[in-house]
């Protein structure tokens, strides 16, 4: 069977100052070539899981194994950063560079691009996603739909090789929706999606879990479709193989 | 004047800043004060707004002329009661006053118009060490968060009615604010940072904008120059003429 690009192994998390953890023995996974929808109540610890894979959070027991590597310390974060791309659910959080095209071209400056090249990627980016003629406008200026797009196009300049997107569509009206799942159903990557729009996951997803404090429930997304089980699977055997 | 290359500027501001401020004589400061107008006038900066600046600065300086004159020791010219002021401590207030307009002015014209980036990375160009350039720079980007955060918190007290007047509810609701204030800011300049580190950030701002050193920034320079050095000779070179 093929790895898993992220595998959480009994993850134990929780905030700070929390009395309940927001996970417990929490497991999960991530197949290549995959692309789930993850939904939940409010509060349910869609975002929390996303900075987990990313680093910003640190769980206080578990394993996490991210493209067959176990992440432990930021250096090892850092490195995964680079090959993987998370759409903040606040946008504001997510752009603070003065003009779009600084903001968009941030990403690949990091990575060692050239200026020229930095920008050359931004611009092509922006395209992609309809937003030619953005370049110079002031970031913190767009309106909110705009902003999630810049976003996007911010973290789709860095060619990450997975997507992390929390709530992509809030904000987005139908047309840019659509254009969003035509760009999403062309990326040749696998991305987790949280949201809370059946139909904008029906066009982008084919298994939905639902988030819970020890694992996330596989649903039957679709009519007629068999549910894949992720979660009993990792309770019966934590860390094995699936 | 705007299209001068910031570099220059920076340097030109630094130049005078420090010929100035060394400066012991009232023609040498006298002969800045008209520079710096001269510097003024290019810039065609709205004068309204340059003298609401003065008066800022102004009115620190007038605790001086509460203070220094009062208590400077010299020939006595004025006496009220038990205080005395002397001729050296008006001439020396006076001099300080000059000083410091005749720097802020210069400050005005040259630096105040170059946007706060555009500063941060030409000083970065300059060599300065990366550190300060990026204390500047974050300074700024936070600022702007602090504002930003400041506005939601007073729209959330408005939409709900909120007027304020003399009473405990009116305090105690200014109290919360301050310190959502600080939280929410501390928040989101966290998550800002983290969106950072998610795009790859190490640690070093790079720089879109290439500067090019054209011919009319050389002859800003050299005109500049020529400045200085008459300053510079009013200041250090006359006494021993004389
Ligand atoms: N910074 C924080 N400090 C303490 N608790 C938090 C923090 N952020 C979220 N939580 C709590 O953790 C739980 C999961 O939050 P989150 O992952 O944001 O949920 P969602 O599924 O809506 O994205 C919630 O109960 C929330 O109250
Ligand atoms: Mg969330």
């Amino acid at each position: 069977m093929s790895e898993a690009l992220i595998a959480l192994h009994n993850i134990t998390f929780a905030y700070p100052g929390a009395s309940r953890p927001v996970f417990q023995d929490f497991n999960f996974q991530l197949l290549p070539g995959h692309h789930i929808g993850l939904i939940g109540p409010n509060g349910c610890g869609k975002t929390t899981l996303l900075h987990l894979i990313m680093g910003l959070l640190r769980p206080q027991a578990g394993r996490i194994v991210i493209f067959g590597e176990e992440v432990n310390k930021e250096k090892d974060f850092v490195r995964v950063r680079q090959k993987v791309g998370l759409l903040f659910q606040n946008a504001d959080d997510q752009l603070f560079c003065p003009t779009v095209l600084e903001d968009v071209a941030f990403g690949p400056l990091n990575q060692g691009k050239s200026p020229a090249l930095a920008v050359q990627i931004a611009r092509e980016t922006m395209d992609r996603l309809g937003l030619t003629g953005f370049e110079d406008r002031v970031t913190y200026k767009l309106s909110g739909g705009e902003k999630k797009l810049v976003s996007l196009a911010t973290v789709l300049a860095m060619q990450p090789q997975l997507l992390l997107l929390d709530e992509p569509t809030t904000g987005l009206d139908e047309h840019t929706k659509h254009r969003l799942i035509h760009i999403l159903k062309n990326l040749e990557i696998s991305y987790m999606i949280v949201s809370h729009e059946h139909d904008f996951l029906n066009h982008t997803v084919k298994e939905c879990c639902r988030v819970h404090g020890h694992c996330c429930q596989p649903l039957p997304h679709r009519a007629g479709e068999e549910p894949v089980s992720t979660c009993k699977k990792t309770v019966s055997a934590p860390g094995g193989e699936y | 004047m705007h299209r001068l290359d910031p570099r220059g500027k920076i340097g030109v501001a630094g130049l005078f800043a420090v010929l100035i401020a060394t400066a012991q004589t009232y023609t040498t400061i006298l002969a800045g004060l008209a520079l710096s107008l001269v510097f003024l006038a290019l810039a065609g900066l709205p004068l309204r707004k340059v003298v609401a600046r003065l008066l800022v600065v102004n009115s620190f300086i007038f605790f001086l002329w509460l203070v220094l004159p009062l208590t400077y020791p010299g020939d006595v010219v004025w006496e009220l009661g038990p205080l005395s002021a002397t001729r050296q401590g008006l001439l020396f207030t006076g001099l300080i006053t000059l000083k410091s307009n005749a720097i802020i002015i210069i400050l005005i014209a040259l630096v105040a118009t170059v946007p706060v980036i555009t500063l941060g990375q030409a000083l970065q160009n300059l060599r300065l060490p990366d550190k300060l350039c990026h204390l500047l720079l974050f300074t700024y980007r936070y600022l702007y968060v602090f504002e930003e955060e400041y506005r939601r918190l007073v729209q959330a007290m408005k939409i709900r009615g909120f007027q304020p007047r003399t009473n405990l509810h009116t305090y105690r609701s200014y109290a919360y604010l301050a310190a959502m204030l600080l939280v929410r800011s501390y928040d989101r300049a966290d998550r800002v940072f983290q969106a950072m580190l998610c795009r790859g950030f190490h640690g070093r701002f790079y720089s879109l904008r290439t500067f090019y050193w054209q011919r009319r920034d050389g002859t800003f320079l050299a005109a500049a120059l020529l400045a200085g050095a008459v300053l510079f000779c009013l200041e250090w070179l006359k006494p021993s003429l004389g």
